[in-house]
């Protein structure tokens, strides 16, 4: 067990590339264990600028960022922080099985020759029998589907260890039965005490699965609880003119105004005039 | 009949020619597994070529052909990377740019400087006539490469892979990125010996490109591979007896229609049996 409860703290980081690009400024929030967090806002408004700093892979020019209390160089030591790559980013035809793809996880705990102990293994199946890909162990990741791809991921942050787990666009390309599944597998891990925090543009999954949100837009707009910063207007901000928004036709059982659709990718957020989420539709309109 | 095909083994130089190309051709197997699944094989190519004006200048200045090789294949990996980092030309100019000047010097360099370095061996290699030295330093990169693997081969492979992974886990990917410029350097450098500069970069992709179809696993595919240039090698060099033909040629041209054989006939990801899976899925 961990002598501290996890937390996640970014303060005031400003980060600029070598071109002179400065993709965040001044941006903040933190996070306490147990809570899944998504980290919301357009392409390009520094959300993957965000992930990199709490990685340790930029570094910020002003700000820090204190993982359990610590620097992210003493937290990647402790193999604290867990990363959930992108679909996009992993080569599905690279020669590893779901089994070596996990193993991966431990090798932060295996001395410089990575070779893996007895305790490795254990952990390694642990975590497999947890996601519910025992089966698929021996097979080649391409040939699983999307969702068990993600199952394999979360299956290698957990056989890490990892307290902290950093999502990067966990739903692009996942139905929404999968997507729940996902969701409940999340939800259970958060309930050990685990701060999740999930990168998304996907506006309609949020308020189902996410007790605090962040809104970035080159820097933090808004954080805290779903019910306080998930709202209309702060979504707006966010998203600017990037976001659709529909008013539900004349023929529907409701007032032309009663509901706001608003809709940056596959599903739409329904939301109340007042600002209130409601719901979400399957498909877009 | 049968003795007559045991003849290469009788000659001292023959057993050489075959022990060193099986090394060599092992290491770059083993090595071209990273290569493959890096995406380097322009790279391997344009390091092949880059040594060239080290081995002149290392013979003008008197000291082994090894290290200037090596020390040329450095620089014109420093010469891509800052190209690449500096500027916004795309990295298949840089590479272009960067080997044909190196090698384009190197010819240059040995028209000035007649010496008693062929063009001959440096382009196609000469391991009939190898000298004991250069047997030498062959088999210390050779075991200096496998201890790197060894050591590091997992590191390595988590960094294709998923760089991110290795940061987390407390690597570092530049640091991988490093070291495998560095072993396909060394490993370009022992392999000029044998089949010369040009072909060189065959044996630093074909096997690991050959094992690819064949696997799914990396481990497999990495013994597969330098099996593959093991085997190739040994039978080149020894094909290349009878066929009073160039050893290089011979053992890159084997690895050539293996790859072709396996393209067609591999169990999984083979012509047929794709074609074969596409039908039954229909």
């Amino acid at each position: 067990m961990l002598a501290q409860p996890i937390s996640l703290a970014v303060e005031a980081i400003s980060v600029a590339y070598p071109n002179g690009h400065l993709a965040l400024k001044d941006a903040g929030f933190t996070l306490g264990a147990g809570t899944i967090c998504g980290l919301v806002g357009i392409n390009g408004s520094g959300k993957s600028t965000m992930f990199k700093s709490i990685m340790g892979l930029v570094r910020p020019a002003r700000g820090r960022v204190l993982i359990a209390g610590g620097p992210v160089e003493a937290a990647l030591k402790r193999n604290l922080v867990a990363y959930v790559p992108q679909a996009e980013e992993v080569d599905w035809s690279f020669p590893v099985s779901v089994r070596d793809v996990v193993m991966m996880g431990r090798y932060g705990h295996m001395n410089l020759l990575r070779i893996p102990r007895a305790v490795d293994r254990r952990e390694v199946t642990a975590a497999l029998e947890r996601v519910g890909m025992a089966d698929l162990a021996e097979r080649q990741i391409g040939e699983l589907s999307g969702g068990q791809r993600k199952r394999v991921f979360l299956a290698r942050a957990l056989a890490q260890g990892g307290q902290l787990l950093l999502l990067d666009e966990p739903f692009t390309g996942v139905d929404v039965t999968t997507e729940e599944s996902i969701i409940t597998l999340l939800k259970a891990l958060r309930d050990e005490g685990r701060i999740i925090l999930v990168s998304t543009h996907n506006l309609g999954s949020v308020p189902t699965f996410c007790d605090q949100v962040v809104l970035v837009n080159r820097t933090v707009l808004a954080a805290g609880p779903t019910s306080e910063v998930f709202t209309g207007p702060n979504l707006l901000r966010a998203f600017g003119g990037a976001l659709r928004q529909h008013s539900l036709p004349g023929a529907t059982p409701l007032p032309a105004d009663a509901v706001i659709v608003l809709s940056d990718d596959e599903r739409p957020l329904v939301m109340a005039p007042d600002g209130q989420v409601m719901g979400r539709l399957p498909r877009d309109i | 009949m049968g003795e007559e095909l045991l003849v290469p083994f009788l000659y001292d130089y023959m057993r050489r020619a075959m022990a060193i190309s099986a090394l060599v051709g092992a290491v770059a197997g083993l090595l071209s597994c990273y290569v493959v699944l890096k995406g380097w094989s322009l790279m391997g190519d344009a390091l092949s070529h880059a040594i060239v004006p080290g081995v002149v200048l290392a013979w003008l200045v008197g000291i082994p052909f090894a290290i200037g090789a090596f020390a040329a294949g450095m620089l014109a990996a420093l010469a891509m990377a800052g190209l690449r980092d500096r500027t916004p030309i795309r990295e298949d100019a840089v590479i272009g740019v960067v080997f044909t000047s190196f090698f384009g010097l190197g010819l240059f360099l040995m028209s000035i400087f007649p010496s008693n370095i062929r063009l001959r061996t440096i382009i196609f290699g000469n391991v009939l006539g190898i000298a004991d030295e250069d047997i030498v330093q062959m088999a210390i990169i050779a075991v200096v490469v496998l201890a790197a693997l060894a050591l590091r081969g997992r590191d390595l492979m988590l960094s294709l892979f998923d760089p991110t992974q290795l940061v987390v886990a407390g690597g570092s990917p530049a640091r991988m990125r490093i070291l495998l410029l560095v072993l396909l350097a060394a490993t370009a450098v022992a392999g000029l010996q044998a089949v010369g500069a040009i072909l060189v970069i065959g044996m630093l992709v074909t096997p690991g490109a050959t094992a690819y179809l064949l696997t799914d696993r990396f481990g497999r595919m990495a013994g597969l591979a330098a099996g593959i240039g093991a085997v190739t090698g040994l039978l080149g060099a020894y094909g290349s007896y009878f066929l009073d033909g160039s050893t290089g040629g011979s053992i890159v041209a084997l690895q050539a229609a293996l790859f072709v054989v396996v393209l067609v006939f591999a169990p999984k990801h083979g012509i047929l049996a794709t074609r074969r899976a596409a039908r039954v899925a229909a």
